[in-house]
């Protein structure tokens, strides 16, 4: 199983749910309004979204900002901590990796 | 009324910098409260994001009523200026050390030497912050803490989480991290963790505290008598017990988490029975599937702005000053007098930077820190409540530590590959190499030729773990050569407190903010009263 959000209908804290969209390498993923990158992600199914410099893959570690381990670029700004930035609708998110010491993202290498 | 008041400057906007902030403004200054969160709570009292309108908040919290109504109260005075994302980068000197000790100057007043602090406001790690420069009276740091986690093989599987990141994700984003958790670790907050779990609807197979029952006994029996000051925190955690054997999760002793495996994810952990000093017992190994991992084992306290503001820093163990020459600087936490001041004048501690021990502990040691940098009357009546609870949070502290200690033999779970650094990749054989070199285990030395603790987090996850391996594998403390110019290298000294990009530091910063009440409209920049 992989990461789930509490279905609405079903969340004690009687919350409501503004849907939003973003694309994270391209792909639309669906989350709602007040959760983080890390939020949506997880949400979403993805544990996984950052390579480290082995290659392996890194998601959320301490959740709180601390470990950096979950960078993604939002928009132009890259080294954005997805478990402090809130999702915005039409956010467009591009995962990074980390090889060497070369900090890269996918879509650098295609160009 | 206004122009003379003391200006008092608080980090930190969980229990501890709250009822600081509180505590300044009843004592008649002017506050500015500064949390990288949109919303004051810190992590004990994470609050929900506001685009969830949430009905019922208080589903989630410990002291709900209690919290909301201070927030409010301090939020909506008119002397607060509240401070949402932002974060302190840097913490300056206003008045270089040639300058203080110059014979005959008595120096500036000493309420005017807390030192400069350096703000940067907006979205996280966004390009467009805007840049603030504060110029205090008095600085009150109540940063706090977060997860110590030792590594292990596949620590680094994603899948595996800090047990704070696993209760973040339920508290505030409403996600359950799996069907098929393991909570583990050691400490008190590992019940918390998997409660919040629970709550989300996740499954949690089991809780491990790596400590023995009789460790736990003897590290919380003794000195019963303390315990009863503190029948808040038992009531907590009496709560937290019924809900797990409600839900029928296991709560084992004794035994810890020493290995996880998977494909690109954590499938499967290693549990093991530990002895008393966290060896694992021979043939006592188990594998467990699971699709989450929660660990903790224990806090590291938050201490790059203490460090920047010049406060002197104790060993948690000894007690004793930190020297500041050792490698094996690991459990550190900053020096206060009875009443809350540090080394460095102007500048207050509270909370877990001071010694961990909860909430109630940082409410209280935030209200005298508060009380105190703001000009209060330091034998004020009140006051002597607060000093007894505040004595009792440090007893409760040291109870903690002794009831939860790390046990001197868990680098035993290591394997030559098993990843020390994960920013950098780094392994516990190249880190052994490094320290068997003829250089030495200098600190240094180790960060240079591994680059352990050199990557994006800037060794806040690995820092402890690398100064207590090199200090072993060197064979006791390091001592440090000294290198002309530098300061003593320390595992918590970062100069820079925060990521900063160079469009923000290149531009010039705007006037500070002002209270903005009664709409909480952003600050607008308006006459500059300061300096």
């Amino acid at each position: 199983m992989s990461p789930r959000r509490i279905p609405v209908d079903a969340d004690a804290v009687g919350r409501r749910e503004v849907p939003l969209r973003i694309t994270v390498d391209g792909e639309p993923l669906d989350g709602i309004a007040g959760q983080t990158i890390a939020g949506v992600l997880l949400a979403a199914g993805r544990l996984a979204w950052r390579r480290g410099p082995s290659g392996a893959p890194r998601g959320v570690f301490c959740g709180i900002g601390v470990c950096f381990d979950c960078l993604v670029s939002v928009g132009d700004e890259r080294d954005v901590r997805a478990c402090r930035r809130r999702a915005r609708d039409g956010d467009v998110i591009t995962t990074q990796r980390r090889v060497g010491n070369g900090f890269n993202s996918p879509s650098e290498e295609e160009e | 009324m206004t122009l003379c008041r003391v200006h008092v400057a608080v980090v930190g906007a969980g229990p501890a910098g709250l009822a600081a902030a509180e505590a300044a403004l009843r004592a008649g200054a002017r506050v500015t409260l500064v949390d990288s969160a949109e919303n004051p709570g810190g992590q004990y009292h994470r609050m929900l994001p506001d685009a969830y309108a949430a009905a019922r908040p208080d589903q989630l919290q410990h002291g709900w009523r209690a919290f909301d109504r201070r927030r409010r109260r301090v939020l909506a005075h008119p002397r607060c200026t509240w401070c949402p994302e932002t974060v302190v980068w840097a913490l300056e000197h206003r008045f270089p050390e040639g300058e203080l000790d110059s014979p005959g100057d008595p120096g500036p007043p000493r309420s005017s030497q807390a030192p400069r602090v350096h703000l940067l406001s907006g979205p996280p790690d966004g390009g467009a912050r805007v840049r603030h420069v504060l110029d205090p009276d008095a600085l009150v740091l109540a940063v706090g803490a977060h997860d110590r986690v030792l590594p292990f093989p596949g620590w680094e599987l994603p899948g595996v989480f800090t047990a704070g990141a696993a209760q973040a994700l339920a508290k505030g984003e409403r996600v359950a991290v799996g069907d098929r958790v393991v909570v583990a670790g050691t400490g008190p907050f590992l019940l918390p963790v998997a409660v919040s779990l629970l709550e989300a609807g996740a499954g949690v197979l089991e809780v491990l505290e790596a400590n023995t029952p009789a460790t736990l006994a003897r590290g919380w029996s003794r000195r019963a008598w303390e315990l009863a000051a503190l029948t808040g925190k038992a009531g907590e955690l009496r709560a937290y017990v019924v809900d797990l054997a409600r839900h029928r999760v296991p709560y084992r002793c004794g035994r810890a988490v020493v290995g996880a495996r998977g494909e690109g994810r954590v499938e499967e952990v290693v549990s093991a029975r530990l002895r008393a000093d966290w060896s694992v017992v021979p043939g006592s190994e188990r594998s467990t599937a699971v699709d989450a991992l929660c660990v903790s084992h224990g806090f590291s306290p938050q201490l790059e702005l203490p460090l920047a503001a010049g406060c002197a820093l104790r060993d948690a163990a000894s007690g004793r000053p930190a020297d500041g020459e050792r490698a094996s600087a690991v459990d550190q936490f900053v020096v206060v007098d009875d009443d809350q001041r540090t080394t460095a004048p102007g500048v207050f501690a509270a909370g877990e930077i001071t010694g961990i021990a909860g909430a109630p502990a940082a409410r209280v040691e935030g209200t005298l820190a508060g009380w105190i940098a703001a000009g209060g009357d330091p034998a004020a009546p009140a006051l002597r409540s607060v000093r007894r609870a505040r004595d009792q949070g440090r007893a409760f502290a040291r109870r903690l530590a002794r009831a939860h200690p790390i046990g001197p033999a868990w680098p035993g779970w290591l394997s030559p590959g098993t990843v020390i650094c994960r920013c950098e990749g780094t392994d516990y054989g190249a880190l052994r190499r490094a320290v068997a070199s003829p250089a030495g285990a200098a600190a240094r030395v180790t960060k240079l030729a591994t680059r352990a603790g050199l990557g994006p987090c800037q060794g806040r996850i690995c820092g402890p773990t690398v100064a207590e391996l090199t200090a072993r594998l060197g064979n006791g403390p390091t001592v440090e050569r000294p290198v002309a110019g530098l300061p003593p290298a320390t595992p918590h000294h970062r100069p820079l407190a925060h990521p900063i990009r160079l469009g923000e530091l290149a531009a010039p910063p705007q006037p500070p903010p002002q209270p903005d009440h009664p709409s909480h409209v952003p600050p607008t920049p308006t006459k500059e009263t300061e300096r």
